[in-house]
């Protein structure tokens, strides 16, 4: 409401001479409005359309109020207001040959838009604000495909080895916070859900995977037996100079030389689904991890051929952990492309392992135990373990899971920095 | 999370406690207080190398003793271990 | 002891007299620091106390008097120039960005500028745009100043002693709001460790870290979170250069969420470096994005309703601490 005399205070606007939609230009009369003095035109001082009529006729506002929002031309319109008026797409409209490239980057229809060019033409930059817009609202990336976590509830998550796909978010916006990682931590895990009655259900699970393999898949074993001297010598050397928490284990030892050696064997790490075998490309190393309290899980290392050894050790370390508490990720557990498997923990010289479908090898390792060996043509002894190799038969054959089972032999005597 | 203050034990109770800490952390359902103090801690708890070699880090954080691997042996039943640590912590 | 209630004006104006009884290279000079008193009356009375050979007034010219300041540090004495306000600080930055602090610098060493520059700064008394604005980041971007800008009254006394102090250029700047606020003034006191920020009130919800003239608002604005419930820790900087990371990551480590609270404008604000910072050097231990509550990018204006709108209020800041917090925190 504008101040049409120093004494006047308030005015009632009278009536309304444009309305939304209409284009104004400053100095149009856009409404009457009434004063002590008599009815006054109100000319508009700024030019472009107008948006919203805020103020019915008839009303008595002070002086100041608003009375219409107007929309200035320099302003761009909000893709809001361009789909509003559809009207607009019925009448052609020019645009510039970068806007229409950056429209069909961006795959917007250009039809709907509203341009602020000369004679209302699409400029780069109209086009850039919705697309802008357009990536904003999600469109692009649809709501909740992002995890969203403060960078303290990533760092506490991967301490405590929480899935924050699985944690409740608190946090605004939807924000997965510290406090949230902290209380999925402390929750009963998947594991003791387990030990408190769906323990069947784990039973089950293994049952059904195992029947279907027999079932299935046509196994054919081979053995090896391997000096593990220059190994264990080697691993002795190494974790002597590290402190407890960066020593390895002689079980990464058997990991590593089993990525090593599938390089050279790649129908033996694939998964065969309806009789063909795919081959991959990356090595998902699944590991056996027997659970206290009984039961068993095989989840993946995943990418285990881009990490060296000592990363392999903290992965495994981790992984064990996780599947211990119950806290392994899907991904882990549908992605081993093969898998190791080492009983020698508890004392059995070899194994003889059952594949776990779909996947065509499984590696399995017996305890390392001084046995008699013959070096020389002397019997002397040695520390040695069996290497054995359960292997799907429609894929590959004993001759190529015996040379698998040698190069896995050959890394082991000689063991070296990745 | 209960984080654990390296607090180096000074008598042979604070060695105790140490000790059944570090098997409690490795095996919570175990009752470490009833273990036979010579028997195989792998046998008697189940635990495999993996769980040992946390038993061992935790000892070491717990105590800052670093103990080298040709020691396992040493610090594989709670009797030994116990001797172990005494010596090496200087406790009588 | 003889601690006892002063006033913010009268704690600088003890640590002034103190430097100069202290030590005869000392002298305070500036406009109208002496007849008149000082423009804020800092200085009121110490002519008369001190004579004027101590207590100097100068001609209308920030450029030749603050000049007159680097030489005579140069010949030796150690002179505490008074700006009236950091606005007109401006006639004179040529003397202190390319002469005061390069100059040990451009000597290989053999130059020292042992300079105090003390001057008001920020807004809330209807001063408008000449006289109201918030600078301290200018000076704060430039090595080999420092710069201190007390928040409390003791440290208004111990902030002009320290700067006397040193062997270097140091900007000292004194918050307009704050020459009346009364407090606590031990003179007897050794000099606090001003270079270093002070936690005011610890917490464990959020940090807001502020300095100078804010620092009361941040304190009603903790007491006010305080009673819904949100417990904030109140981080005084004092010093503004250097930056005592040390004490702000500290700080964020425990709380985890943090409001920095800036009367200076929010573009290329010290606020910004803060925040930068924290993010640098402390990333993982974010919970939140940080907030900033600085001044809305106009001049200040003159009207009260108007000028109490732009700055950064005890309202503004419970706000954005809320924002910080989780929704059922």
């Amino acid at each position: 409401m504008p101040s049409l005399g120093a004494d006047m205070d308030a005015g009632t606007l009278r009536a309304w001479r444009r309305g939304p939609g209409d284009e104004v230009v400053r100095g149009d009369i856009i409404a009457e409005v009434e004063t002590d003095k008599g009815i006054v035109e109100v000319e508009v001082y700024a030019s472009g359309v107008v948006e919203r009529l805020l103020v019915e006729p008839g009303t008595k506002v002070p002086v100041g109020t608003p009375l219409a929002l107007i929309r200035a031309a320099s302003e761009q319109t909000t893709p809001r207001v361009a789909i509003e008026k559809p009207r607009i797409a019925t009448s052609v409209r020019s645009s510039t040959p970068s806007a229409r490239k950056l429209a069909r980057e961006r795959d917007l229809d250009l039809s709907h838009l509203r341009g602020t060019g000369r004679h209302g033409s699409i400029t780069r930059s109209d086009v850039a604000a919705i697309a802008g817009s357009v990536e904003l609202a999600g469109v692009h990336e649809p709501a909740g495909t992002r995890l969203r976590a403060s960078p303290l509830a990533r760092a506490r998550a991967a301490v405590l080895g929480v899935d924050l796909r699985r944690v409740e978010p608190t946090g605004r916006q939807g924000v997965v916070i510290a406090a949230d990682v902290d209380r999925a931590a402390k929750a009963p895990t998947r594991l003791s859900a387990a030990e408190a009655g769906t323990q069947t259900g784990m039973r089950k699970a293994i049952a059904a995977a195992m029947a279907r393999s027999k079932r299935e898949i046509p196994h054919y074993y081979a053995l090896h037996t391997i000096d593990m001297e220059p190994a264990l010598e080697w691993l002795r050397d190494r974790n002597g100079e590290r402190p407890v928490q960066r020593r390895l284990l002689p079980a990464v030892l058997f990991l590593r030389a089993v990525v090593l050696a599938i390089r050279d064997f790649p129908e033996l790490n694939a998964h065969c689904d309806g009789g063909r075998a795919e081959p991959s490309e990356a090595v998902h190393l699944g590991v056996a991890v027997s659970l206290r309290g009984g039961g068993l899980v095989a989840p993946a290392i995943l990418h285990a051929e881009r990490l060296n050894i000592d990363q392999l050790m903290s992965e495994f370390q981790d992984l064990v952990l996780r599947a211990r508490a119950g806290q392994l990720r899907a991904s882990e557990m549908s992605s081993p492309t093969i898998t190791v498997t080492s009983l020698g923990e508890r004392g059995v010289e070899a194994v003889l392992p059952v594949i776990v479908p779909p996947q065509v090898a499984i590696v399995g390792f017996g305890a390392i135990q001084t046995r008699p060996y013959v070096v020389d043509e002397k019997v002397v002894a040695r520390r040695l373990v069996v290497a054995s190799l359960a292997a799907d038969h429609r894929v590959s054959d004993g001759h190529r899971g015996g040379k698998f089972l040698a190069a896995i032999a050959s890394r082991l005597k000689e063991p070296k920095e990745p | 999370m209960s984080q654990s203050v390296p607090l180096r034990p000074s008598d042979r109770d604070g060695i105790r406690r140490v000790l059944i800490e570090s098997l409690s952390y490795v095996a919570p359902e175990a009752d470490g207080s009833s273990l036979q103090p010579t028997a195989d801690i792998r046998e008697a708890l189940d635990i495999d190398s993996m769980d040992f070699l946390r038993y061992v880090t935790k000892l070491h954080a717990l105590t800052g003793i670093d103990i080298p691997e040709r020691d396992y042996s040493s610090v594989s039943t709670l009797r030994g271990a116990e001797t172990y640590l005494a010596l090496r912590l200087g406790v009588t | 002891m003889t601690a006892a209630t002063a006033t913010y004006r009268e704690a600088v104006r003890s640590g002034i007299r103190r430097a100069i009884q202290q030590d005869t290279r000392v002298f305070l000079m500036g406009e109208d620091v002496g007849r008149y008193g000082g423009a804020f009356a800092v200085s009121a009375g110490l002519l008369e106390e001190l004579g004027p050979e101590r207590i100097r007034d100068t001609p209308l010219s920030e450029s030749a008097f603050v000049g007159a300041g680097v030489g005579a540090a140069l010949g030796g004495m150690r002179p505490i120039v008074e700006v009236m306000t950091v606005n007109f600080s401006l006639l004179a930055i040529d003397q202190l960005v390319n002469s005061a602090a390069a100059l040990r610098h451009m000597s290989g060493g053999q130059l020292s500028v042992p300079l105090v520059v003390r001057m008001a700064t920020g807004a809330g008394r209807q001063l408008a745009a000449q006289h109201s604005h918030s600078f301290e980041n200018w000076y704060a971007h430039v090595p080999g100043l420092k710069v201190l800008a007390p928040g409390t009254v003791q440290d208004a006394r111990d902030c002009v002693l320290a700067a006397v102090d040193d062997p270097d250029p140091v900007i000292v700047f004194e918050h307009q709001l704050l020459y009346n606020v009364q407090g606590t003034l031990d003179d007897d006191a050794p000099v606090a460790d001003v270079w270093h920020a002070a936690v005011l009130e610890t917490g464990t919800d959020l940090t807001l870290v502020t300095y100078g003239g804010s620092v009361p608002k941040a304190l009603a604005a903790a007491a006010a979170l305080r009673s819904e419930g949100i417990n904030p820790e109140v981080v005084d900087l004092r010093c503004l250069r250097p930056l005592d990371w040390q004490t702000i990551i500290a700080s964020v480590t425990r709380t985890h969420r943090m409001v920095v609270v800036d009367e200076g404008w929010k573009t290329g604000s010290l606020a910004g470096e803060i925040v930068a910072g924290v993010v640098d050097r402390g990333f993982y231990e974010l919970d939140a994005a940080p907030e900033r509550v600085c001044s809305v990018e106009v001049a200040v204006p003159y009207a009260k309703h108007l000028e109490d709108a732009v700055l950064p209020s005890v309202s503004r800041i419970v706000e954005a601490a809320r924002k910080v917090m989780p929704r059922h925190g």
